[in-house]
């Protein structure tokens, strides 16, 4: 590596940053996914402007075949190419959302545990191996049977879904750290826990909270497209995808109307194809 | 064991939280009645584990005087099904992935085998259900595209209804599994006594046979037995979308029309299904590794 040669930098921070940066434009899964999510989060805030016609607006010819419109019309007379691009904006609201909500509560939970360890971590370790024991979409439907499917509800069950999974990532990493000279030497400092948690510990294990964040938005989309096509998700009329296919696939046995299910399909698709590989390279570069 | 004792406890809970927020939305009160859901909740609750620990699941409240386990036994039955065809794809298929993955380490084939098993594993299944429908079932007309095989059919007419929603799971399996099989392998490869195995003058066939896989499977049996968590819930997806009759299907129907015993009951099996797959797999690990072994004799 030629690192000597670069010129000198404010700090070695920037420098690392600077690396990490440039490592990551070097590869080309990177950038590939880079390009594809960048396309669905603009669709995701303008979708419905750039579109050619109103996801919701039914003034259409019904089960219209591609052509004159471009991926054809749904079952109510709807543009599909339409509500292809309108349709990004739930998901890239949830999923987020959900998504730092998990960050936030698992990276907390983890600090205290892997710091306090002893009785605390005990406690609130078997509290997550028991939530952990039921697959996701079994806990996540009982809950939203509950609780009645709507966007925050189902921020708030992902997310709480997603803290203990997120804790225990977290946690492991604290617990490798805690013993580190750094540490010692800040609490015999007579630094505060809180302060060694929050501004001590937690620069040094963001690396694996990173790229856990990036796995968990993936995730997060898997997880909300699923309970959206079982119907305990996205409600009705939005143009989401999952939505989409939920709506349209009981077409499907007929064999003719295709173009109602693929491209919704091929959009969820390509979305969370393109963060895997945007997760796939950050991991790697960090974790270096 | 802690883990499993936490894990043994977890349904009741599960079965408790349910019923709670539920009990106030009972409006059709006689019918309530008659069914003793006015009925404090701890009562109900305490009702409900009392006859479950006689073996009786109670009926259900949406078919009539139908008792839960006559109901829920055929649908695990024809779940367990389709999980076993989705299993046998999946095991040898990815492991073999992933061995030659790892053999060709940094090599254009292992990029594309890594690639592709990341990104099918990241596809909701139903999506990928959904093109293999359009592909396989309806375009190039190879598989039937309903799951539900007609009732007296063979062994193998069944097993050629559920390759297609076996598929979809497979998909998203292969990934994860495929991964931990190429790590295994690397990790395997790179160890001292492969470095003997051919310094010995082994040819390559012989050590991968005999010293590499033996060590590198360990860990894969291991992530196969926390996929299981997950081919549950791709069940309730994949049965849905095939209109297959498995526990899945039930779980959602039961819980889309707050059939609570039918609901509690089954979020229970699918939880003891689970510990019993995790135990086994536990079990086949320690077996199949000395070191694990002998360390439980000392």
């Amino acid at each position: 590596m030629s690192t000597v040669s670069l010129p000198l930098q404010p700090s070695e921070v920037s420098v690392a940053r600077r690396e990490t940066v440039q490592l990551l434009l070097r590869s080309p899964t990177f950038v590939v996914g880079v390009v594809i999510l960048g396309f669905w989060i603009f669709c995701a805030f303008f979708g419905s402007l750039v579109a050619p016609h109103d996801a919701l607006d039914q003034s259409f010819p019904q089960l219209a075949g591609p052509g004159k419109y471009l991926f054809g019309t749904d079952q109510l007379g709807r543009d599909v190419f339409s509500r292809v691009l309108a349709g990004a904006r739930d998901i890239m609201e949830v999923a987020p959302a959900a998504t730092l909500l998990g960050i936030l509560g698992g990276t907390t939970i983890g600090l205290v545990t892997g710091y306090f360890r002893g009785l605390v971590d005990d406690a609130v370790s078997r509290l997550v191996d028991a939530i952990l024991a039921l697959p996701l979409v079994v806990i996540a439907v009982t809950v939203l049977v509950a609780l009645g499917p709507s966007k925050p509800t189902l921020i708030l069950v992902i997310g709480f879904v997603f803290t203990p999974i997120v804790s225990r990532t977290v946690r492991a990493a604290v617990l490798a750290e805690g013993s580190l000279e750094y540490v010692q030497a800040a609490r015999l400092r007579g630094e505060s826990p809180l302060y060694v948690m929050f501004a001590e510990i937690l620069p040094n294990v963001m690396p694996p909270i990173v790229v856990e964040a990036t796995v968990r938005l993936g995730y997060a989309i898997f997880a909300i497209a699923g309970l959206t096509f079982l119907g305990f998700g996205v409600q009705p009329p939005s143009p989401d995808w999952a939505l989409q296919i939920s709506d349209n696939y009981t077409l499907l046995n007929s064999g003719t109307y295709w173009w109602t299910v693929l491209f919704p399909g091929l959009a969820i698709a390509s979305l969370v194809v393109a963060l895997n590989l945007v997760a796939d390279s950050i991991s790697k570069v960090l974790e270096r | 064991m802690l883990v499993f004792a936490a894990a043994q406890l977890l349904p009741g809970n599960v079965g408790r939280n349910i019923l709670g927020p539920f009990a106030s939305e009972n409006d059709v009160k006689i019918l309530n009645h008659q069914l003793g859901l006015d009925r404090p909740v701890l009562t109900q609750y305490g009702d409900w584990i009392w006859k479950l620990l006689q073996g009786n699941l109670g009926s259900s409240l949406e078919y009539q005087g139908t008792s839960v386990s006559s109901l829920l036994g055929p649908s695990l039955v024809n779940s367990l099904k389709l999980a076993a065809v989705a299993f046998v794809l999946v095991v040898p298929f990815s492991i073999f992935g992933g061995v030659a993955a790892a053999l060709r380490r940094g090599r254009p084939a292992d990029r594309i085998i890594t690639l592709t098993g990341l990104s099918l594993t990241a596809v909701p299944e139903f999506v990928s259900a959904i093109l293999l429908i359009l592909v396989l079932g309806l375009w190039l007309k190879l598989l039937p595209v309903t799951a539900q095989y007609p009732s007296g059919a063979g062994f193998f007419t069944q097993v050629r209804y559920l390759l297609l929603p076996g598929l979809a799971l497979v998909m998203v399996l292969f990934g994860y599994i495929a991964r931990m099989a190429r790590t295994g392998t690397i990790e395997a490869l790179d160890s001292d006594y492969v470095r003997t195995a051919y310094l010995k003058g082994l040819d390559t066939s012989t050590v991968v046979r005999r010293h590499v896989l033996r060590n590198s499977l360990l860990p894969t049996i291991a992530v196969v037995a926390t996929q299981m968590g997950y081919l549950i819930g791709g069940l309730v997806v994949i049965e849905k979308l095939f209109n297959y009759n498995g526990i899945g299907q039930r779980i959602l129907t039961a819980a889309t029309n707050k059939d609570f015993p039918m609901l509690e009951s089954g979020v229970l099996v699918v939880g003891i299904v689970y510990l019993v797959a995790t135990l086994a797999a536990d079990v086949l690990y320690s077996l199949l590794n000395p070191r694990i072994r002998y360390a439980a004799a000392e």
